[in-house]
């Protein structure tokens, strides 16, 4: 039997701020991809969007990425990464995967380097405005046996925005899936197989996108995270207490960041 | 447990010379805590935060109350584990506190029974504070004129404090408040499972913090039965709306198959069952459900 393949998860996302929900899903995405003895998983990161992703109530990138870091004081796996959120502009996700992906296997070895720049590809405008830093990234060949992977961690929702409109170029989403591959955790209950049975291109590499049942549910996402510091409610046990004493001491989100 | 008796003098302090117009509550839930869950913890934030908001409460302590090992429930860890896992959990909050009691009686107790214990505990440490001398003088130097002699002042401020506090609430006592999900309050409804003067007690007499999930109806457990519908003002229903599922059963699942229970429990009280080897398979098939009602025993 072979040895199992050397897996490092990625989650991209605005962490405004990280809460224990995002912290699990490196857990439950973990947990499962071990449990079938094909992967190792030997690193998660952590990478908080640029600040001209430009949603609003946003904080600065140097808070969230503080604020990631103390949360993660106590992973002994996870990391964060500020490559994504010190570049000049906003980048689309496949193009901070595939800077990462270099990252990791210049990082971890790989046993055949197969990275070659690729023909710079026509971009199409899509409704962010899009900086393209990345210009030389291509697209990376298929993982020989024993290279590291790259996998993209995410949570449903983010499967599901595949299918809007002008939201993601057609040739990232196959990238992602192709070359990359993704681990999403999905409540219980829901159903993301209806989503990759709608979409030609998530079914053609259906093989590589791994759905985890989230069982032990949660609903901790920053935004409600954000409301209840608005309105002076506790987010004790939702958040690592560090993060809670981050916010505090620099007074973030504070009702006038954002209105309801 | 000194630094939390220490903390129990200095909230009293607070609630008897501070907040005339608040009345002081203690939440007291009861439970297996087999093992305490960020849930659990979650649940004290939430009535904490709800009672505040109302203007018309103060929340100066939350006290976790292990479950008697009497109880018996098929899988129930030992209380000294799980008296030691909330004292973890709780390191980090600055109101809330286990107490040992429940577990350490000889045999599983009605929670009644438990609350009427805290209610008098919570009287005598009450009347503690505003007997001491020293604690009056304190007062009466600050807030009073001096135009008596000191004796007598001493026994007007002391009067005055008791009519004070008895003029503020009918018992003159801080409430003690029974806080729980609304698993509990539909428990209520199942026959045989409690006695009826237990429940008219309960509500009757101390008040029920329940938080339920949204979407959830409590208000129809409240409706159908009618000792709770008489006592409806005393049953405070939170809507839990940042919703989690994290019960002790998924937990001890989650353990058993050496799954990660990370942010879903303290960090502290993973090191603890690690430690000791606890929620492993062989645990939850040694002890025998004898029963799990209110009654039975």
């Amino acid at each position: 039997m072979a040895a199992p393949g050397r897996v490092v998860l990625l989650a991209c996302g605005c962490f405004n701020p990280i809460t224990n929900m995002h912290l699990r899903l490196f857990e439950l995405a973990r947990d499962h991809l071990e449990k079938t003895g094909l992967y190792k998983v030997i690193e998660g990161i952590i990478s908080p969007a640029h600040d001209k992703y430009g949603k609003k109530g946003l904080v600065p990138s140097t808070d969230r990425i503080a604020m990631a870091q103390l949360a993660l004081s106590t992973s002994d796996w996870v990391r964060v990464d500020s490559w994504e959120s010190e570049q000049k502009g906003w980048l689309e996700t496949a193009v901070v995967a595939r800077h990462l992906k270099r990252q990791v296997q210049n990082k971890h070895g790989s046993v055949m380097d197969s990275e070659t720049d690729g023909p710079s590809r026509k971009r199409r405008k899509t409704q962010h405005n899009v900086n393209n830093i990345d210009k030389n990234a291509g697209s990376s060949t298929a993982v020989a046996s024993g290279d590291v992977q790259l996998k993209l961690l995410c949570g449903a929702d983010l499967l599901e925005s595949f299918a809007v409109p002008n939201l993601w170029r057609d040739e990232h989403i196959k990238e992602l899936v192709s070359d990359f591959g993704l681990v999403v955790i999905s409540r219980a209950g829901s159903n993301p197989e209806k989503f990759i049975y709608e979409s030609d291109v998530l079914s053609k590499y259906k093989n590589n996108i791994h759905l985890v049942t989230e069982w032990i549910q949660n609903e901790i996402s920053a935004t409600k995270i954000r409301r209840s510091l608005r309105r002076k409610e506790s987010i004790r046990y939702l958040v690592p207490d560090p993060v809670i004493n981050y916010i505090n001491e620099h007074q973030l989100y504070q009702p006038e960041t954002e209105t309801s | 447990m000194s630094s939390a008796q220490k903390i129990t003098d200095d909230i009293f302090k607070m609630a008897v010379n501070g907040l005339r117009h608040k009345t002081p509550v203690v939440l007291l839930a009861c439970g297996s805590f087999n093992p305490i869950t960020n849930m659990h913890l979650r649940m004290f934030e939430i009535a904490k935060d709800f009672l505040e908001k109302s203007g018309k409460y103060i929340v100066i302590q939350g006290i976790i109350s292990p479950v008697n090992d009497g109880y018996a429930k098929q899988g129930l860890l030992p209380a000294n584990h799980r008296l030691a896992m909330c004292n973890l959990a709780v390191q980090s909050s600055d109101w809330i506190r286990v107490d040992p009691w429940e577990s350490q009686q000889d045999q599983w107790l009605q929670t009644v029974k438990v609350m009427r214990h805290h209610k008098a505990k919570l009287e005598e440490q009450q009347h503690g504070l505003m007997e001491t001398p020293s604690k009056a003088k304190k007062r009466k130097l600050n807030t009073r004129t001096r135009s008596c002699s000191q004796s007598s002042v001493e026994d007007i401020a002391n009067e005055n404090e008791v009519e004070e506090i008895n003029s503020r609430n009918n018992a003159g006592y801080i409430e003690l408040k029974l806080l729980c999900g609304s698993d509990l309050l539909e428990s209520f409804g199942t026959h045989g499972l409690w006695r009826d003067a237990d429940i008219r007690e309960i509500v009757g007499k101390f008040g029920i913090v329940c938080v339920s999930r949204a979407g959830t109806n409590p208000q129809k457990f409240v409706y159908e039965s009618d000792v709770l519908s008489e006592y409806e003002n005393n049953i405070l229903i939170v809507t839990e709306w940042i919703q989690n599922e994290i019960s002790s059963t998924r937990i001890r699942r989650a353990l058993r198959r050496h799954q990660s229970v990370k942010y879903l429990i303290p960090d502290p009280v993973i090191d603890y069952i690690k430690k000791n080897g606890l929620f492993t398979n062989d645990n939850d098939i040694l002890i025998r459900s004898a029963s799990k009602y209110e009654t039975s025993l």
